[in-house]
């Protein structure tokens, strides 16, 4: 089993997915450089957080035309797993591996800070090791997480159980109240319909140690390792 | 025709134009032995300004301690550095960018950060944290403030922390505390300093000294362009009218993507051996940094400027050695191995050019498509520029008798609305509204984010470790009394580190002054030397650089005089990191106190009260005098944080500063989980004194009740007076007793609802 964390220009993440998969889980990790269109072997590629290019012109619409993205695309046409975090939730919405788009924040302002999400479907590699229904402790930054997509595109997510996690307030009650930035169906995160590509904006990543404040996002990663351990026992 | 300009010819009313004195203009002619051109007034305008050549601070700025045991490399380089133990260095220092940020508040700020945080990776450290000390004016209309005046307060306030959060979050380095104030003196002249921490491999550290002749001299990052030209000469050492929204064009642009660019690119370049020696071009661009790594080398530079990557046509050669244009790097690289460094910057799609080498002889030769442009002997234009021992002269004593100062309620008064209005003035307020809009966490060490401990706290993955930091200064009080003053600032400083559990050792400093050719600024300016010298040596905290910034003042009204301290602490074990919360019912609140002196006489307190962040707020009264401080007991107050923190004995700790006691507490009460206090206050003060003094030399603990006996234990090993005063209360409440009545009682929610939305409701933002 063998991540990998693709760097683009102006990924500052990159290092943060690296350091909880190599050295909080401690399993296999490398770096991909946004020009390699060779993913190194990789079971499952993170397109980290950070500000590909600037976010110029558009958060993630330049990072889509990387070398490297075409071959992300066609590692995820064969249900390898990808998951994007924050500005790379960004770039798999530009790239069109996810439906829908991100605006601005409601507020029009960068926020940071942590947020409650809850699990909504526990039937993807990306939270098979959770519990339906659990809320997790995560913490959010960005300026563009507002995600949005027409209402046909809503119902497709619903129906498939594609939304993996929903911004809601600490008792899990009034989902809208823990809303940081208006975004559609207090959607934090969803997935493909094949459910082998997942893109949200609060940061996993920078939630694996009690000293950080929680470790709630190591569930993330655990089901990835699941998932990937399932599918080698299944194909060995 | 790219020359026409250096055909301009110099006269000594030329000269007079470009700020430079007769004396100045005398100097050069006898450096250069001739009569400068154009171009060679311009370099000598801005090295040898106060911003570049620290004319009129130099003398007074040779009586602060440099030397330490862990300083590795104090001021005089990009930044200083000091040894953290593990083979780890941590460089760091703190910078102004004020003139700017009032001209342009966005990118004002926005290259505040990124200027400094090039000052911290050309050393060859990453940068792991960012730190902002901002004053602005009173943002709410009040007898010293218009509403139009406070609006345009607010813009500038909203348009610094934009460009702040723009900067750093985007370079993706945590933007973890600092320290945000309000006075109607800083209306038109704003402070934003912002401080930058890296670390490195010891034996990996950089420096900016042009070595081995013939050497390539590489040009890399962002292309040249006409922005920023007599930034540092005409911006940061004038004081402001008018017309100064006419220097807009005199500010730079920022951005922060190239310079993440360039932070991975330079990194990378070092590690291939090849690159000698590294400086950024900051204040006074292509000219500063070519001069001064030779000068520091020993060495002379020459470079040809139709080499150097330019973003217009037709700029002079006055132009482009002037020009500020950000997100630039000078470096010197081995001969024949200059490929491996621009196969770096290749790599990250960045330009990297060779504009010229390092020669022989000591000149900075600069041509202009072959043609000479400018020669001028590096050393004496780097090192020798004018050093002024400006007049001094004490202010005319403050005429005050006990009219002006604070008149204390009567005994038995009820508090609390005043407490609340305390809470709520924009100074003590939370600061979430801004902090929130900086990324404090990426890089996933952040142990200690804005608030939640004294110091902001980053961990170092690659060992136990971690380190503290904190920004401190209280202009009212250097205002009022600048030596006493800067001792707080310092002192508090170091005490917030301390309370985080970490041990100081090491400071930077940014000085804000109004005009240097004021007499009256000059003794304030001298009196705070004093007072940061006196207090480092005695707080075993060296400076190891920082920035003087003059001429803060605008039609003639200076600012306070604000010297800001950052300093940085070790905690040999991130795990024992003290935070302000507290955490547990029935744990014994114990007030530590270092004072040495008795409580003073009602008259002496009131006077001491009236410089208070709550004289100011309820009676609109700054007047009076700083409290009285002893050095040597804020020392052995910042051991005994150290060993308490190391001993595991306290559950948190909270140092008292602006509001006092009842501040401190509410805020160790707002950032736990719903946990109340009782508390009953020192009848021998006045009761407001006591619950609102702000006089250094205390922290508030919480200590769990079978340790309370080993705390005290080690309050007396430190010749510390403790005493409990409290308990953590589980009923959601805060209540201060008085003489057996309670002058402050109100529910937490309450209370936090005026500290933490205070600052939005001021700012008319939903």
């Amino acid at each position: 089993m063998k991540f990998g964390v693709v760097v683009f220009p102006g990924s500052n993440c990159d290092h943060d997915a690296f350091h909880a998969i190599g050295h909080v889980l401690q399993k296999p990790v490398e770096f991909i450089w946004h020009q390699s269109e060779d993913l190194h072997q990789c079971d499952a590629v993170i397109l980290p957080g950070g500000f590909s290019y600037g976010d110029y012109l558009r958060t993630g619409a330049i990072a889509r035309f990387s070398p490297v993205m075409k071959s992300v695309e066609k590692f995820a046409n064969s249900g390898g797993l990808v998951l994007g975090i924050c500005n790379g939730f960004q770039i798999l919405l530009e790239a069109g591996l996810l439906p829908g788009a991100m605006m601005r924040n409601s507020g029009l302002r960068f926020i940071c800070k942590h947020v409650h999400i809850r699990v909504e479907s526990t039937s993807s590699p990306f939270t098979c090791a959770a519990q339906q229904g659990q809320i997790l402790t995560i913490p959010i930054a960005h300026s563009d997480g507002n995600y949005t997509c027409d209402a046909a595109t809503l119902k497709e997510l619903d129906k498939n159980q594609q939304i993996l996690f929903r911004y809601t307030s600490g008792d899990g009650k009034d989902d809208a109240a823990g809303n940081p930035n208006g975004s559609v169906a207090n959607i934090a995160g969803i997935c493909n319909r094949a459910r082998n590509v997942a893109g949200l904006m609060p940061h996993p990543e920078r939630a694996v140690e009690q000293m950080l404040d929680s470790n709630d996002g190591l569930v993330v990663f655990r089901s990835m390792i699941e998932a990937l351990v399932g599918t080698a026992k299944a194909t060995a | 025709m790219a020359t026409a300009q250096t055909e301009i010819k110099v006269t000594p009313q030329i000269a007079a134009e470009h700020g430079i004195t007769p004396e100045e203009y005398a100097r050069i002619q006898e450096i250069l032995g001739r009569v400068p051109n154009i171009t060679e007034l311009g370099i000598f305008t801005v090295m040898w300004s106060e911003h570049c050549s620290y004319k009129s601070s130099k003398v007074h700025l040779k009586r602060l301690p440099t030397r330490g045991k862990l300083v590795v490399q104090g001021p005089g380089e990009n930044a200083g550095v000091v040894d953290i133990g593990d083979g780890l260095v941590a460089a760091f220092k703190i910078e102004s960018h004020n003139h700017p940020s009032y001209v342009e508040p966005f990118q004002g700020a926005t290259t505040g950060v990124g200027g400094i945080l090039r000052d911290i990776f050309t050393m060859g450290a990453r940068p792991i944290a960012v730190l902002d000390s901002l004053r602005f004016g009173e943002i709410t209309a009040s007898p010293t403030t218009s509403e139009e005046d406070a609006a345009k307060n607010r813009r500038i306030l909203d348009g610094v922390v934009r460009g702040v959060g723009s900067y750093g979050n985007c370079f993706g380095v945590p933007t973890i505390g600092g320290e945000v104030a309000f006075e109607p003196c800083y209306a038109q002249n704003p402070l934003v300093n912002a401080l930058a921490l890296g670390i490195a491999r010891k034996e990996e550290i950089f420096l900016a000294k042009a070595k081995g002749i013939g050497n390539p001299v590489i040009y890399v990052g962002a292309k040249t362009g006409r922005d920023g030209i007599h930034g540092a000469s005409l911006l940061a050492s004038a004081e402001f009218t008018e017309e100064s929204q006419q220097k807009r064009p005199n500010v730079q642009v920022g951005d922060p993507f190239m310079e993440k660019l360039l932070l991975e690119a330079c990194l990378e370049a070092m590690k291939t051996g090849a690159v000698v020696a590294i400086q950024d071009m900051g204040a006074a661009g292509l000219t500063c940094s070519t001069c001064e790594m030779a000068s520091r080398g020993a060495t002379g530079i020459e470079i040809d400027l139709a080499k150097v990557p330019q973003r217009e046509t037709g700029m002079t050669p006055y132009e482009i050695m002037l020009s500020e244009s950000q997100e630039r790097m000078l470096l010197v690289a081995e001969k024949g191995r200059e490929h491996e460094v621009l196969a770096v910057f290749k790599k990250w799609g960045l330009d990297a050019t060779v504009v010229g080498d390092v020669t022989d002889g000591g000149m900075l030769v600069v041509k202009d498509h072959g043609r000479l442009a400018a020669q001028i002997p590096a050393h004496p234009l780097a090192e020798e520029g004018p050093v002024y021992n400006r007049p001094i002269a004490e202010p005319t004593p403050r005429k005050e008798t006990e009219n002006d100062w604070y008149k204390f309620a009567a005994e038995g008064a009820n508090l609390t609305a005043n407490f609340q209005k305390l809470l709520a003035s924009p100074t003590i307020a939370s600061k979430r509204w801004i902090t929130e809009q900086y990324d404090s966490m990426v890089r996933t060490n952040t142990l200690a984010g804005p608030g939640a401990s004294d110091a902001a706290v980053v961990r170092l993955k690659e060992t136990k470790r971690a380190l503290a930091l904190a920004t401190d200064g209280n202009g009212r009080w250097c205002q009022l009394n600048p030596k006493v003053g800067a001792m707080h600032a310092v002192a508090e400083a170091a005490r917030n580190v301390a309370t985080s559990g970490a041990r100081p050792i090491a400071a930077t400093n940014c000085l804000n002054f109004g005009s240097p050719e004021k007499p009256e600024v000059m003794w304030q300016f001298s009196q705070a030397i004093d007072g940061v010298g006196e207090a480092c040596v005695a707080l075993g905290t060296p400076i190891t650089g920082g920035n003087v910034s003059f001429y803060n003042e605008t039609l003639g009204k200076s600012i306070y005089p604000t010297p800001v301290i950052g300093i940085l602490g070790i905690l040999e074990d991130a795990s024992k990191i003290l935070k302000v919360a507290f955490r547990n019912v029935g744990d014994a609140i114990v007030l530590l106190d270092g004072a040495t002196f008795r409580t003073p006489a009602p008259l002496q307190q009131a006077r001491e009260l009236s410089s208070s962040e709550y004289a100011k707020t309820i009676a609109g009264i700054v007047a009076g005098e700083p409290p009285a401080i002893d050095l040597h007991a804020e020392k052995r107050l910042i051991d005994a944080m150290v060993a308490l923190a190391e001993a595991g004995t306290v559950r948190s700790a909270h140092d008292l500063s602006d509001g006092g006691l009842a501040v401190a507490l509410a805020e160790c009460c707002f950032a736990s989980n719903g946990l109340g206090a009782s508390v009953e206050l020192d009848a021998a003060a006045a009761a407001e004194f006591a619950l609102f003094g702000e006089h250094g030399t205390r922290a508030i603990l919480s200590v769990a009740p079978e340790q309370v006996a080993a705390v005290l234990a080690t309050a007396r090993q430190y010749d510390l007076g403790a005493l409990q005063i409290g308990k953590v209360t589980g009923d959601n409440a805060l209540r201060i007793q008085y003489k057996g009545v309670a002058v402050v009682s109100a529910p937490i929610p309450t209370l936090k609802d005026q500290w933490a939305h205070s600052l939005e409701r001021n700012l008319k933002i939903q």
